[in-house]
Parts: C-alpha cells; structure tokens; sequence
C-alpha cells in the first residue's frame, strides 16, 4: 500500500504555509511507518507528478478557506473534493489541481484523497503561524494520524512533550 | 467599438498577473500587464544569516525553486568574493540544466501547446497518415502508426465521457486553430509522452539536490554533496550512472520530439512571426560556469539593442560592472512609495503603497526594471540570439535545422529575423533546450573527469567579514535573467533585492512610461473573438509565465460580461 501525506502551502505567507508546517512537525511528533512518503510540496505543480502517481491514498494538508472562523478544523473526501479544487478554497490550487487532473487522465490518480486542513486568519508576509491557526495544530496532527488509522496504519507518539 | 478585455488569472491567492488589453477594429490597441501580488520576500530577509537566504528565496515561486536557490547563493559568494570548488560548480551547473530542460518541456507541452493544438480535432485524425508524416521527420520510435492509434482511442475514451479533465478549458473549434487533425493527434500523442520525459529530468534534480521539489543540498560555498567513488551514503558512481542514462533520454527527445514538433507548428502558423514583436532589446547573461569563480561559461550572455545582432555586446563575467551597474527599477507605475526616481537593486526600497487600477497610474506590485534605462525583453529568444551573436556554434547548428523546417513546412524561406515574435519564442526556448541538454551531458562529463583526478571536495567555508559588502548572484534562469542582490553587515542582510525574469518581461510602464515587454508585444496581435481572446493568451503564454488564467470580459462600463476560463 503506497500512501503519502503531502503538506501544501507557501511558508513565506504565514498561515498560507499551515500544510508544510503540519508534516514537518508529524515526523517530529509521531512515528511512521516507512511505506508512508511525508512530502512537502510547497507550492509546486508538475515535479509532484512521480510521487503522486499510482498511490493508493493521498492525504492532503493545506489551509482550506471554508467559510469558517480563522482556525476552524476542515475535513473534505469523497463529493466534496472537486468543490475544493474547483472553487478556489485552496490558495494553491492551480499546481496541484493539474497535476491531479493530469494523474487522472493517465488513469493513476490516487485511488482515495483526503484533504485536512484549518481556516487561516492571515496569508501575511511572515514565516510564523498566526495565534488562532497555531492553537489548532495538534488537533490538526491528529487529524492526519486518524486519516491514517483509517487506512488501516499506525502512527505511534514519539514523545509527549514534541508536537 | 473598443472593448477591455481582462485576464485576470485566478492562481495562487488573488492571483500573480492580470493583463487588460484595449481591443479595436479586432487586434489589441493598449496593453497593460499588472502582478496582483505583493511579492515583499526580500524584507523577511533583513537581519537574517546570508547563510539562510537560499532556502528561503527558494519558496517565492513554486515553480522556479531551484533557480532562487542558486542565485541566492551566487549573490552571497559574490559579495564574499570567494571560490567554490570546481565540483560544486558541475553539479549545480547539472541541476540548473536538468531543472532548465524540465521547465522548457512542460511548458510547451502542457502548459501551452494547447494554445495551438486541438485536442478534439485529433479526433478526426488518420493514425496511419500521422505515423507516415511523423516518421518522416524524426527518428523517435514512439511515432508508430500503433502508438497514435492507442492515443487516439484513449482520447476518444477521454472525450466520451464528457468529463474533460485537464483538456476543460480550452479553445477548441475556435477559428484561431489552423493545424490539420494528423498534427493535432501527433502533438497530443508527444504531450503524453512528455509526461513521461519529464520525470527522468525531475529525477536528476533529485538525485543531486537530494530532494525535490526543494532542494536541499547547496550551501554557501559549494554544496553539500559528499563525493565518492564507492561509499554507499553519498554521490557515487553508480548514481552518477543513472543519471547520465536519463541525460541520454531527455536529449533524445528534445532533440527528436520537441524541436521538430515546434518547426512544424511553427510552419503552420506562419503569420504569427510577424505577431508580438514588441521589445526587442534584449538582455540575457552568461550562464554554466566552467571556474570557482564564475569568470569562465559554456553558455555567453549580453545585451542587443534594436534587434540588431551587430549591436551584441557580452557580458563577460557575472562580476561584470557593465551588467552590475546597468540594472535600476522605477515605481513610477507601481504599488510602492516612490519620488526617487529609478533606483539601483542595492538601494532598492520596498514601501507598499496601494490605490486602485489606475491606467494612466499605478497599477501593478511589479517594479520596472531597465537596463540603462531602457525596458528588456529577457527570457529564452534573447539568450539564442546572444548566443548565436557571440558565434556559439551548438547554437547556430539548432537554430538553422529549426528554421529550415520551418521553411519547408511552411513552403517560404523562413530566417532568424523570424524569431522575434510570438511563434518565434517558442522555437527559440526549444533551441535553448537542445543546447542544454548537449551542455548537461558535457557538465556530467567535467564532474566525472575531474571526480578520476582525485579531487572530491563541494565546499569552501564562507568568512564573513565585519564590514559592509555587497553582491549580486546572476542566473540565466529558464525565463530569463535572474538577479539577486545583497547587502551584508557583520554578516547579517541589510538589504536584499529580487529582480526576476517575469519582472522584467511582465513590468508595466516605466519612469518614461514606455511599456514592458508584455505589454508592447501585445500590441497588433489580433483577437478574433474578445470573450475567447486565445490570440492575446498565446502571446502572454509565449513568455512562459508561471501561471493559469481565468479570463473576464467587461464592456466600456467595467461590468463583467463572459467569464471563461483559460488554461
């Protein structure tokens, strides 16, 4: 079973970088298993096209506008995932909308996607999380390990005191 | 009756370029090119280590990662004036080129053929008479009559469901489209294999950078590749093998695929070399180093003036005071507090000041920069044309096969003054591409000869002094000239200035209101249709910037008609 966990997100942009936040930290705080690929796909488009092809589920960490007050946890699969990609509730959709969109023209799209996330409160110039966003990152962290439990895989906490 | 048409591009956040074209009596009057983004990456900079500056001007754009990577390196080493050993230089010199060949493959296959090619049209196609016609003009073995014949059925299957993915937003049937169906399902059978081409490209940046999409192996100094001839950890041999494998590969199709697939297009379309001419200054730097300290390339730069290839004057080095001091940027027309005048990179200030989309005012985040005051076009056409000035004979080999294809395609002699236009950039982006893929078998070549001579060291450690001092990192990076420019004090940044290749080409009006690059090539380019205005995407998309579009309609009153998206 190939799986990857891919955080998406511009990290110059405060909390627009939430995703690439989230998976740095998940090696950090949790133990995973090695068939599991944490890639950080910034705002990159088609140099993601190998490490998306053919997996059996994708889970995707992003900042998500979904109407919802500034730190709002967000969970889309299933009918929901098109409105995400289509309707602009992801600030980068356009490289990973077409790498997706190409996937599926090839017939390797991933065979499950989920994308996790949090509503930012700021896309300000800045390297730092904003206050709202920051408070909600451990729910987010077990968010994806739920995702992942989901997928029949195990994550294990390293530490109690990372994350 | 004149109509606005606006592109105003639904990309990252609010969007990164917004072009407004005034369209009269069906061709493009007035142009104005306008980036919707602050882009203020150089103040997070300030009071940083210079060290550091790399990683994070790797992750301005998605889609140039590496090439800020490099330059932000080049600028701090410059300001150091220091060395870097010669394995350093093969192998960044190796990812430049693989990361150069990458971007100019997706970009005319999948980022812009399209513009050109009918996908639906292909439908029509006879595979036999493709493979005939393919066959004739190229070695590739993926031109057989089976493989077009698979590709048309997975396409038909594609189309049928009506789901049209990936193809949803183009401009097929529209009268602008002229290639006949066998050329059509010809193109649409490379775009695929493209997608596999490519990847062996995104693998050597891999290999080297150690990661992908962001590299993470070069450093102040050199880079941090550890060497050896067998230890399993590292950069060995065998690794090195590979990627000479995928070198071979990637040459065989730029050289058998890309550069004939462009000629014929190009023969088909024989009106759109006398479209989006425009500026025709241009500027381009030397580029692949072959010393630690960038005195010595494979590949020469320089400036042309009036598109005239006798003017050509070379950049000689990238510690050039004829480049350094050339460069100066105006806000004149730009969100940013101003009244100085066009300032040099090293003063550069970067104050937001916003108002609305003022035409005759400001009304873009990008700055416009000039050399010697004067507006450039940069990207891959002026890097051939310097090339084949300065009398590179790779150069002059590629151009003069593309050019006669052409001719023959298009049944009229076709020749160099062709290429300033819009078809023109893409066939000379594909030549840039010939170049460097000979140029990266010849880098793979210098590291391993220099790896038998005993020599494995990547790095110099950078001394920064107590004193102020100050660099520029130049790179001719696959959209043209990049420059990152830094001051540091007791080393730490005190300034930082990017001026990057879409600023240059996608720069509004400058202190003399004299347009960008965009914006005066757009000028004259004909628009059959203003609410699918595909002729003024082919000429924005000939400069490959990194972006998709959504385009607006609005009428003398500003209020939006059509809305239709574009890729």
């Amino acid at each position: 079973m190939r799986v990857a966990v891919l955080g998406a997100g511009n990290i110059l942009l405060s909390d627009e970088g939430l995703g690439v936040h989230a998976i740095e930290r998940l090696s950090l705080a949790y133990s995973l298993p090695s068939d599991v690929d944490i890639i950080d796909a910034g705002t990159c488009g088609m140099e993601m096209l190998d490490e998306l092809e053919g997996l059996d589920a994708l889970i995707m960490v992003d900042a998500v506008r979904a109407g919802q007050p500034p730190g709002t946890p967000v969970r889309l699969t299933g009918d929901a995932l098109p409105v995400f990609f289509r309707s602009k509730l992801s600030p980068h959709q356009i490289g990973l909308c077409d790498v997706l969109a190409t996937l599926d023209l090839l017939g390797r799209a991933p065979k499950y996607t989920a994308i996790v996330g949090v509503q930012p409160l700021s896309l300000a110039l800045g390297m730092e999380l904003s206050a709202e966003v920051e408070s909600v990152m451990p729910v987010l962290l077990r968010m994806v390990v739920d995702e992942l439990a989901g997928l029949g895989i195990r994550a294990s906490r390293r530490t109690a005191e990372v994350a | 009756m004149s109509q606005r048409v606006t592109i105003d591009p639904v990309t990252r956040i609010e969007g990164h370029l917004r072009v407004d074209v005034e369209v009269d009596g069906g061709e493009v009057k007035k142009a104005w090119a306008s980036g919707q983004m602050w882009r203020g990456v150089e103040t997070i900079l300030v009071g940083r280590d210079p060290r550091d500056a790399w990683a994070i001007t790797q992750r301005i754009c998605g889609v140039c990662t590496t090439v800020h990577a490099i330059a932000s390196v080049r600028a701090v080493e410059n300001a150091l004036q220091m060395e870097i050993p010669l394995n350093a230089q093969y192998i960044r010199n190796m990812i430049i080129l693989a990361h150069a060949v990458h971007d100019h493959i997706v970009h005319f296959y999948h980022l812009s053929a399209l513009d050109w090619v009918d996908v639906t049209s292909a439908l029509q196609a006879d595979p036999g008479k493709a493979a005939a016609l393919a066959e004739s003009l190229s070695s590739w073995p993926g031109n057989s009559k089976a493989e077009f014949t698979r590709v048309k059925e997975r396409l038909a299957g594609f189309v049928g469901t009506g789901q049209l993915g990936i193809f949803t937003n183009g401009y097929w049937g529209h009268p602008a489209m002229k290639l006949p169906p066998d050329v059509n399902l010809i193109a649409v059978a490379h775009y695929l294999q493209a997608l596999d081409v490519q990847r062996h490209a995104n693998k050597i940046v891999s290999i080297l950078g150690a990661k992908t999409p962001h590299i993470q192996n070069v450093a102040v100094g050199g880079v941090a590749n550890a060497l050896s001839i067998d230890s399993q950890s590292v950069l060995t041999v065998e690794r090195l093998l590979a990627v000479k494998g995928w070198i071979d590969q990637l040459s065989d199709f730029v050289k058998n695929v890309y550069l004939i697939d462009v000629a014929v297009i190009g023969g088909f379309y024989p009106e759109w070399t006398a479209i989006g001419r425009g500026i025709v200054d241009y500027v381009s730097v030397p580029d692949i180093p072959l010393d630690g300290k960038n005195t010595r390339f494979a590949l020469p730069g320089g400036h042309i003036a009036a598109g005239d290839l006798s003017s050509f004057k070379e950049i000689s080095s990238h510690d050039d005071a004829y480049f350094r001091e050339g460069v100066a940027e105006s806000v004149k027309h730009s969100w940013y507090e101003g009244g100085k005048g066009p300032l040099h990179p090293y003063k550069g200030e970067t104050r937001p000041q916003y108002t609305d989309f003022d035409d005759d005012g400001k009304y873009s985040w990008l700055k416009s920069p000039t050399f010697y005051d004067k507006p450039m076009q940069v990207g891959p056409l002026p890097r051939v044309l310097a090339m084949v000035a300065a009398r590179h004979q790779p150069t002059i080999a590629y151009a003069t096969q593309a050019l006669d294809l052409v001719s023959t395609v298009a049944k009229t002699k076709v020749g160099l003054d062709a290429l300033h236009s819009t078809i023109g950039r893409h066939a000379a982006r594909a030549v840039a591409c010939a170049v460097q893929v000979d140029e990266l078998a010849r880098q793979w070549d210098l590291l391993l000869a220099n790896m038998a001579k005993g020599d494995l060291t990547t790095f110099n450690k950078p001394l920064f002094p107590k004193d102020e001092v100050a660099g520029v990192g130049i790179h001719e990076a696959p959209r043209g000239v990049l420059s990152h420019w830094v001051v540091i004090d007791d080393g730490k940044i005190r300034n930082y200035q990017c001026v990057v290749p879409t600023t240059w080409n996608a720069a509004p009006r400058n202190e003399a209101d004299a347009p960008g690059a965009y914006e005066a090539c757009l000028a004259g380019t004909p628009v059959a249709i203003p609410d699918q205005p595909l002729e003024v995407l082919r000429t924005v998309h000939s400069f490959d910037p990194c972006l998709a579009c959504a385009v607006h309609v609005v009428d003398t009153e500003q209020r939006p008609l059509v809305k239709v998206k574009a890729a």
